[in-house]
């Protein structure tokens, strides 16, 4: 009910009274109202811009977020005020809406920022009021076409190809798509030549060429060498039916492919040739049989798969269909109307080219295209009257839709001209998020590396601890618990797909004899497990990582440190991935934040390297001949 | 040939609406009216000045020229009652508080007739009730004026009730009022007989004092 209800509501209750005394039975109690009567006024902080309202205007709406009692989750003790972290200008209207009843859109504002906020209220949107409600749903179409578009963009079909498809879907992805593969591309340039080359063949077909000897006057070239021209004709429809019988072959949904205009092309450019050639040489239906020929012309709109532009045009005509339907109406009115004038004006004059009122269409549509080719016309006064008046609303009629069938065009076109430029953002897009997620990964096994860090030498990763935030910290121990679940662990891309790849138990087991055979060796840590072999494996990760977390790292803002040492782990090696990540805090001089900038691999380690990894890094070398070379820069950040 | 039809709609329908609601508009706004003093309603009415102040607001909010109709009244009374079809009483409230009859209701006229309702004494309330039922304000309720009112008070039902709704259901609640109320048996009752009538009954006494809480 709107506000206006509420207000009237104490009165029809008094006006109640005037039932009483024909009221057959009591009146119920009252509801009791337990609230203060007295009006207040409350304090609402959107983000430092203080509104103050009565209680009453906020109750009229009691299934919004204000009206409701869901507002006192957002109550503030210590300043009495309810606090919103939200934008103070959007608050202006929904707090209008209630002052006033009526939802007002802001026409500066983006569409999806409204639509969030009212979410956030608890607004419907449909209540916005009649004067802004237009502009809204434009907007929203607008937007939700935009967004449609993207998704489309993103059924990309240049994303690469799920791993497991099936012939059929590479042909169809390579005929919707020619630039994946070579061989479509070939192919889409051999069917556009032969396409070419069929439509030149027609077109020749008729000039006339000299004649044979013996013959006189001249014979068109089709004639004259009727048996190139008959090959070269079936060649061009043997590999359009051939390209036919593969696309409807690699259709997904073939019903939905033989329904498509393209499809009833094809169909229609290569019919004639069966039909002529089914056909016996009978003088009767030699005629039907030429106008089959004309049908082969169709063939040039094949072109339109390989041509964007004729698309767009094809698009428009299809969506200014009513534009064109009123043109073509108005027209044909017109036209009846001025023949049926002219033939009467002209109908007493000898010799009169106004033979009839369908003779005098033809006058008619000359006249107000403004062709006026002077096969027919006028000789009285009055029929050249009409005549001028004739060509003169032909121009207006004529000129009436065409700037809506242009501008229909033109917004079609720029719709065209986002689509491909979402594209190209698209890609930049996905490689970032790729990006990201790499960083977050990195981040994560860094964590996880401190986490048992933690254990021994608190005071140094105290620092680096610290310099994450919280929300990481709970986020990366969320992460950790779901590995303990799954007893699985996260690794990253590249990790994962070289791990496929050199999948070996002798790579395993190798590993797991040289890290034990270390055991001894290392001491620095009550831990049993090597942790500088761990640190080699990370090392030879974090080069393929690393260049690939720098990017990352700028996008994320993680800071990775360095440490001397893995701390050790529980896990066997034998377990999921053994990786972990290079970049380690620790009480290396470097407490600054540090951007590690990758080298190219190296085969050797560098000297910076701590002396005590050099024995194994020879073992390790043998599977994964890259290695970490320390060149980090120091950038300081702290 | 949607473009046809599209074509030859393209007429004149939207000129005549907006017209006669750009008249309607320009008389609504063109009549503005504010009500007395603060002061002098707090001594005219029964009501605080914060309630009176209350009352104010909600009331400018609706209607911002002060003053409300026949029609908006309608309107805005049906919004209480949507199962039936609550004109017809509405249009006897309007009258009801319209004590002027000026064919429209001020701020003054609502707020006295809610002082009455609310804060008023069981004779006065009485008497409004009385006034509400004399349709023709001739001091007297006849049995036509009380089958009016009472059709319409049936009327705010609707269609679906339990039970059923009999098609002489107000013919026999006015009969057992007039029963009850017509002393003299001289088949219209006054304004004494009236006022009479219901003090005697018990239920209406106590069901008088039940509305004394609304605002």
């Amino acid at each position: 009910m709107a506000a206006g209800v509420a207000t009237w509501l104490p009165f029809a209750r008094a006006a109640a009274v005037g039932w009483l005394p024909l009221a057959k039975k009591m009146m119920p109690k009252p509801p009791v109202d337990n609230s203060s009567r007295s009006d207040e006024i409350l304090y609402v902080n959107v983000s430092g811009v203080r509104f103050q309202t009565w209680k009453n205007t906020l109750d009229r709406y009691p299934d919004t977020l204000l009206g409701s009692s869901e507002k006192e989750f957002f109550y503030n003790e210590d300043t009495q005020e309810y606090f919103f972290d939200r934008d103070h200008e959007m608050f202006r209207h929904i707090l209008n809406f209630y002052r006033t009843g009526k939802l007002h859109y802001p026409r500066h504002e983006c569409i999806q920022a409204f639509d969030e906020e009212l979410a956030f209220y608890g607004i419907v949107p449909e209540i916005i009021g009649d004067c802004c409600m237009e502009e809204y749903r434009d907007r929203k179409k607008e937007n939700q076409e935009r967004l449609a578009e993207d998704t489309e963009a993103n059924e990309a079909t240049d994303a690469p190809l799920p791993p497991h498809s099936t012939h059929r879907e590479r042909l169809w992805r390579a005929f919707e798509n020619p630039h994946t593969s070579t061989m479509a591309l070939v192919f889409y340039y051999v069917t556009g030549f032969f396409i070419a080359v069929s439509v030149i063949a027609n077109v020749v077909e008729t000039v006339p060429c000299r004649p044979p000897k013996g013959k006189v006057g001249d014979l068109p070239c089709g004639e004259k060498y009727q048996l190139a021209f008959f090959c070269m004709d079936t060649a061009c429809v043997l590999i359009f039916t051939f390209e036919y019988l593969m696309r409807l072959f690699a259709a997904p949904s073939r019903c939905k492919f033989m329904r498509s205009v393209m499809s009833v092309i094809d169909v229609v450019a290569i019919m004639p040739y069966y039909i002529g050639l089914v056909m016996p040489e009978n003088e009767d239906v030699s005629g039907a049989f030429v106008t089959l020929r004309v049908f082969r012309v169709f063939r040039i709109f094949k072109f339109s798969r390989h041509s964007q532009g004729l698309r767009i045009l094809g698009y428009t005509l299809k969506s200014c269909a009513s534009e064109l339907g009123f043109l073509l109406f108005s027209l044909t009115m017109a036209i009846i109307i001025f023949a049926t004038v002219m033939f009467y004006a002209e109908k007493g004059t000898k010799s009169s080219t106004f033979t009839s009122i369908p003779a005098s269409f033809w006058y008619t549509i000359v006249t107000m295209t403004t062709l006026g080719y002077g096969d027919m016309v006028p000789s009285t006064i009055a029929g050249k009257i009409f005549g001028s008046i004739c060509s003169l609303s032909g121009v207006l009629v004529i000129a009436l839709p065409v700037p809506v069938i242009v501008s229909n065009f033109s917004r079609i076109y720029h719709q065209n001209q986002r689509a491909d430029k979402m594209r190209a953002q698209q890609k930049v897009r996905l490689a970032r998020i790729r990006m990201a997620k790499k960083g977050t990964t990195n981040a994560f096994l860094q964590y996880k590396e401190d986490h048992t860090l933690g254990d021994r030498d608190s005071g140094s990763t105290a620092l680096c601890v610290k310099n994450r935030s919280a929300f990481e910290h709970q986020h990366h121990h969320l992460l950790h618990c779901l590995e303990k679940t799954t007893n699985h662990e996260f690794t990253d891309e590249m990790t994962y797909s070289e791990l496929c790849m050199t999948e070996s138990v002798g790579f395993r087991t190798s590993r797991s004899t040289s890290l034990s055979s270390q055991q001894g060796a290392q001491n620095n840590s009550t831990g049993c497990c090597p942790r500088r072999a761990r640190r080699r494996a990370a090392m030879r990760l974090a080069n393929s990582t690393v260049s690939v977390s720098r990017g990352s790292v700028q996008e994320l803002d993680t800071l990775h440190f360095k440490t001397t040492a893995i701390p050790p782990q529980t896990r066997s090696s034998l377990n999921a991935q053994p990786d972990d990540l290079k970049l380690n805090c620790g009480e290396q001089d470097f407490s600054a934040a540090i951007i590690s900038i990758p080298t190219p691999p190296a085969n050797t380690p560098d000297e910076s390297l701590p002396p005590s990894p050099a024995p194994l890094a020879g073992i390790l070398r043998n599977t994964r001949a890259t290695a970490y070379t320390h060149d980090t820069v120091k950038i300081s950040s702290l | 040939m949607g473009a046809v039809v599209g074509t030859l709609t393209m007429q004149t329908k939207q000129r005549r609406l907006s017209r006669d609601k750009a008249d309607d508009d320009l008389e609504m706004t063109t009549v503005c009216h504010r009500p007395e003093g603060l002061d002098q309603l707090e001594a005219q009415t029964s009501f605080s000045k914060r309630e009176l102040q209350v009352l104010y607001r909600g009331f400018k909010n609706e209607c911002p020229s002060g003053i409300v109709n026949e029609d908006t009244f309608k309107q805005i009374y049906s919004k209480f009652f949507p199962h039936g079809d609550a004109s017809a009483y509405a249009h006897y409230l309007f009258n009801a508080f319209d004590t002027g009859q000026t064919g429209s209701i001020m701020f003054e006229d609502f707020v006295n007739a809610l002082s009455i309702l609310l804060r008023g004494s069981v004779v006065e309330k009485l008497q409004w009730t009385f006034n509400l039922y004399d349709i023709n304000r001739d001091g007297y309720i006849s049995k036509e004026e009380m089958t009016d009112i009472v059709r319409a008070i049936y009327d705010m039902m609707g269609k679906y009730t339990y039970p059923v709704l009999k098609h002489d259901a107000p013919k026999q609640h006015v009969d057992a009022f007039f029963q009850k109320m017509d002393k003299n048996r001289d088949g219209v009752v006054t304004l004494d007989e009236f006022i009479f009538s219901c003090q005697e009954d018990e239920n209406i006494m106590r069901s008088l004092q039940l509305f004394e809480n609304v605002i």
